[in-house]
C-alpha cells in the first residue's frame, strides 16, 4: 500500500485493519494524491444531497451490475469505469455509504474480483461523517480520466455460485446473514423491503444464522475484534476453518459479512454467495430448511 | 389498471419534463421534486398512525389520502434521507394532488417505468412508487365505495 494506513488503534486489533479507515483519516486525506474516495448507496438520490468533498459516486445498480445478464461488469467494462471515475490500478480507493456501508461493502468485493489491491472502508459509512457534523458538499468534483489496465474478473477465490454451495452442503460452513423471520422462512424479504419474487422461504441446510447487524455497532461502525471473535469464531465453532460462503437476499448484507470474516478476522478463504436467496429460493430443487435450527444434509 | 391508458394531463407533463432534460439531469431534477415535497399538515404531523405505510418502498414512506367533493388530496411522510423515495412522492403530489376521484383512479400503475429513469433508477426502486399508487388508489376507492 503506497498510501500509508490509519493508525487507529481499534483497526490495529483486526487481522487487516489497513482495509478500514476513520472518518478523521479520511478528513486528513481529501487532499492525498492516490486517494480515490467513493460513495456507493442503496438511495440513488442522496450523493446528490451532499457528500463528502472530493468524493465520486459509484452506483452498484447501474454501474457494477451488468445490464443485461444479472452478473456483474467484466474486465473491459470495469476498466472503463474506472477510468471515468478517475482511478488508476494503484490508487487507493476509500468507500464509504449508508445502511452501516452495506453498499459500500458490496463495491469493495467488486472491486476485488478484479484484484484492485488498495481499497478501504470508511469505519461507519456516511451516517457517520454526517453525525460529527463534518463538511459536505453538493459539488461534484472534475475527475481527470486514467489509464486502467482490463484486468480479468476472478470469481473463484471470493464468490461461489449456486452448483458449488449445494456441493459443499455439510463441508463448507454456511452463514446465513438475513434477518430471523427471513431465516426460519416466515417472511422471504427484509421487512420493510419490497418482495423480490422468492417462491420458497427458509434457509440452505446446515446454514448457521448469524444477522450481519451484530457485527455493526450504533453507529454503523464494526465491532471490535473481540466482540468479532466471539460471534463469529467462539459461538459458530469456526476456529481453524479455512473456508466459508455467506450468503443474503442479494448479496449485499453478506458482503458486509464477507468483509468481516476475510479482513477483521483474517479467515482466508470467504466467499459471498451472490445469488443468494432471489437465487436459493427459487431453483427448482434446491434443498430448504425451515424454522430456527440449521438443519442436517440428507 | 390498464398499462395502455394515457397519464393524466399534469403527470404526463411531469414525464415530458423528465424526458426532454438529458440524462445526466434526470436525477437532479427528481431531487428537485424530492425537496418540495411538502410538510404534513399539523393533523396529520401529530397523528402519525393515522398514515398508511408502504412496504413496497425501500425507504420508510407513508401516506394518506382524503376525498371531498370528488376531488382527491394526498399527503405524505418521508425522511430527509431517503431522497429518491421522497422524490417519487413528489412527483404523485404534483401530478395528483387535487386531481378528481375519476383522474386518480385512471391513473396507469406504470407511471413509474415513463419517467425515462429506467436508466439511472433501478426497476427494483421503481416499484416503489407503484406501490404507492396502488394504495393511493385503495383508499381512494374505499373513500368513494
Amino acid at each position: 500500500m503506497s498510501i500509508a494506513a490509519d493508525t487507529n488503534e481499534k483497526f490495529a486489533q483486526y487481522a487487516h485493519g489497513e482495509n478500514l479507515v476513520s472518518t478523521d483519516w479520511v478528513a486528513q486525506n481529501l487532499n492525498t494524491d492516490g486517494v480515490v474516495i467513493l460513495e456507493s448507496d442503496e438511495d440513488v438520490l442522496l450523493y446528490e444531497t451532499g457528500h463528502v468533498p472530493g468524493a465520486v459516486k459509484i452506483d452498484w445498480h447501474t454501474e457494477l451490475n451488468d445490464r443485461v445478464t444479472r452478473d456483474y461488469l467484466d474486465g473491459e467494462g470495469f476498466a472503463s469505469l474506472m477510468k471515468a471515475k478517475g482511478i488508476s490500478r494503484d490508487s487507493t480507493v476509500v468507500i464509504y455509504g449508508d445502511k452501516s456501508n452495506w453498499w459500500a461493502a458490496y463495491a469493495l468485493w467488486v472491486f476485488k474480483l478484479f484484484g484492485h489491491e488498495d481499497v478501504r472502508l470508511m469505519d461507519g459509512g456516511r451516517a457517520k461523517w454526517i453525525e460529527e457534523g463534518r463538511e459536505t458538499t453538493t459539488e461534484k468534483p472534475a475527475v481527470e480520466a486514467t489509464d486502467y489496465p482490463v484486468a480479468e474478473r476472478r470469481d473463484a477465490a471470493i464468490r461461489a455460485f449456486l452448483p458449488e454451495v449445494k456441493a459443499n452442503i455439510g463441508v463448507t460452513p454456511l452463514i446465513d446473514v438475513r434477518s430471523p423471520d427471513e431465516y426460519t422462512g416466515r417472511r422471504t424479504h427484509m421487512e420493510g423491503y419490497p418482495e423480490e419474487g422468492a417462491l420458497r422461504g427458509g434457509h440452505i441446510p446446515t446454514a448457521r444464522s448469524v444477522p450481519w447487524a451484530k457485527a455493526a455497532n450504533e453507529d454503523g461502525t464494526f465491532k471490535g475484534f473481540d466482540e468479532l471473535k466471539a460471534l463469529y469464531i467462539d459461538e459458530l465453532g469456526l476456529a481453524g476453518a479455512n473456508d466459508i460462503i455467506a450468503y443474503c437476499r442479494i448479496g449485499e448484507r453478506s458482503s458486509h459479512t464477507w468483509f468481516v470474516l476475510k479482513y477483521l478476522l483474517g479467515i482466508d478463504s470467504v466467499r459471498n454467495y451472490d445469488g443468494s436467496w432471489t437465487e436459493w429460493g427459487n431453483a427448482v430443487a434446491a434443498p430448504i430448511v425451515k424454522g430456527e435450527e440449521p438443519g442436517e444434509w440428507k | 389498471m390498464s398499462q395502455n391508458q394515457d397519464l393524466p394531463a399534469k403527470l404526463q407533463d411531469i414525464a415530458n419534463e423528465f424526458a426532454e432534460v438529458p440524462d445526466s439531469d434526470r436525477l437532479q431534477l427528481l431531487l428537485e421534486f424530492s425537496q418540495s415535497l411538502p410538510e404534513l399538515p399539523e393533523r396529520y404531523a401529530e397523528h402519525p398512525e393515522l398514515l398508511e405505510p408502504v412496504p413496497e418502498c425501500q425507504s420508510p414512506i407513508f401516506l394518506v389520502t382524503e376525498v371531498e367533493d370528488g376531488i382527491v388530496n394526498l399527503f405524505f411522510s418521508a425522511p430527509q434521507e431517503a431522497p429518491t423515495t421522497r422524490g417519487f412522492a413528489s412527483i404523485l403530489h404534483e401530478g395528483l394532488n387535487g386531481e378528481s376521484v375519476e383522474t386518480v383512479l385512471s391513473t396507469p400503475s406504470d407511471v413509474a417505468m415513463r419517467l425515462s429513469m429506467t436508466d439511472q433508477v433501478s426497476p427494483l426502486r421503481l416499484n416503489g412508487m407503484s406501490g404507492m399508487l396502488a394504495r393511493i388508489q385503495r383508499q381512494v376507492k374505499e373513500a368513494t365505495a
